[in-house]
């Protein structure tokens, strides 16, 4: 399991946000990405996970490695906690549901429907999400957000789990994970340059309005 | 496949899923018309074909938007488009979990609405027939359609008037072959047409609605 970004470049709504971005990450290994709101930390992370294509350089790693996770859990609410895992388990082809449910302390919850959880535990259940696929390769945006200290000490430990047995994790996070053995790359020297005022150069409507 | 299949299906019948909204615009129009243009036997018969077909097109249009938009809305399609099963074969399972919640009721439920209409008895069967062979072309075509639109907001209204002329060799060729079974003429060109428009864009749409919804998702 080997990701190697080298060069990258990504865009926001067809504007540049980041570029010249390198780095490498390796099975049992965990990356931190850092750096103010709007650098692109998102943009980044959804380019990785293939979800939108790079605008300049190469992403490399084995094909289907990645699990992503972002804001939105993709829970389904009249779904119950062990039926959403479930689901998500048959699409992956794995039989992980019930460690999955045990490692994020779900398993009083297991007949709940989605839509009867609180914030955090939604969250617990869409990190559960991460376990079930068996991928190597974890793809996080902001995975502790609405998590008490308690849970985010559990996600810590899923995720030192996770690379103890080879697998790697790629995360945006503004919360300090107590993950020592965590990389931090902060993003701002890789902030696209845009000229004062260059709007895309694409756009048909540039100075209409002037 | 299955799966995605399965979860559509329960989360349609669950609770604010929506299946009988369909079914129910369906049948408030085979109600109401008959009230609307007077109880005349010989005008309903004559109008009955057509007004079965509007009717099951509009009840099919009311729910394309759902197709995507929730799945959009709660992250799903995101995960969907990274999980290993392909986006040409999510936009499949999703038009045929679209077909079996709205276009299947709607087909079994037809012959009792074609009593109400006046139907000629020699119109049943192919009123059956050609809403089962009719019908899974709608939801494909819808889901094309939802494919487009995913992540507008409110994109109801685009998502109507991109659909529609889309469903109208369908909506001819289909009240034609009920038609002209009710008069007892040949109805073997319709039904081909029908036929052949449904095994088009059953195999080439789901490749442009993936291709749309990956666009989409940028």
């Amino acid at each position: 399991m080997d990701l190697t970004v080298t060069n990258l470049a990504c865009a926001r709504g067809g504007v540049t946000v980041l570029e010249r971005v390198s780095f490498g990450l390796s099975g049992g290994a965990a990356l931190i990405l850092r750096g103010p709101n709007g650098i692109g930390k998102t943009t980044l992370l959804r380019t990785v996970a293939g979800l939108q294509p790079a605008v300049a350089g190469e992403i490399s790693m084995p094909p289907e490695a990645v699990a992503y996770a972002a804001h939105a859990d993709g829970l389904k609410a009249t779904l119950t906690v062990a039926e959403n895992l479930a689901f998500w388990a048959a699409i992956y082809g794995t039989d992980r549901a019930p460690h999955a449910i045990q490692r994020m302390n779900l398993a009083a919850l297991a007949d709940r429907q989605a839509q009867n959880l609180s914030a955090g535990q939604k969250r617990r259940l869409g990190l559960a999400r991460l376990l079930v696929t068996g991928r190597p390769l974890w793809v996080l945006d902001e995975p502790t957000v609405s998590l008490d200290a308690a849970s985010v000490a559990l996600f810590a430990e899923a995720v030192r789990a996770h690379l103890a047995e080879g697998g790697a994790a790629l995360m945006a996070t503004h919360i300090d994970l107590g993950l020592a053995e965590a990389e931090v790359l902060d993003l701002a020297p890789y902030r696209a340059e845009t000229p004062a005022g260059a709007e895309p150069a694409d756009d048909p409507f540039a100075g209409v309005t002037a | 496949m299955i799966a995605l299949l399965l979860r559509d299906l329960r989360l349609a019948l669950r609770a604010g899923g929506g299946f009988g909204l369909g079914l129910a615009f369906f049948l408030l129009v085979a109600v109401l018309v008959p009230l609307g243009v007077g109880p005349e036997p010989a005008t309903l018969a004559k109008i009955a074909p057509g007004i079965l077909w509007v009717g099951a097109l509009l009840a099919c249009l009311l729910s394309l938007d759902r197709i995507f938009a929730l799945d959009h809305e709660d992250g799903s399609l995101d995960l969907l488009a990274t999980a290993p099963i392909p986006l040409e074969g999510v936009v499949a399972v999703k038009a045929c979990a679209h077909w079996i919640v709205t276009g299947l009721p709607l087909t079994l439920v037809s012959p009792l609405l074609g009593l109400l209409m006046n139907l000629p008895a020699e119109g049943y069967p192919l009123l059956l027939a050609s809403l089962a062979i009719g019908t899974p072309a709608l939801s494909v075509i819808g889901t094309f359609g939802a494919a487009l639109t995913v992540g507008l907001k409110r994109g109801g209204l685009l998502l109507s008037l991109l659909v529609l002329p889309l469903y109208v060799p369908t909506l001819v060729f289909g009240a034609e072959a009920v038609r002209r079974g009710a008069l007892g003429m040949d109805v073997a060109t319709p039904f081909l047409l029908l036929g052949g428009i449904t095994a088009g864009v059953a195999a080439l749409l789901p490749f442009a609605s993936a291709a749309a919804v990956r666009i989409n998702l940028r």
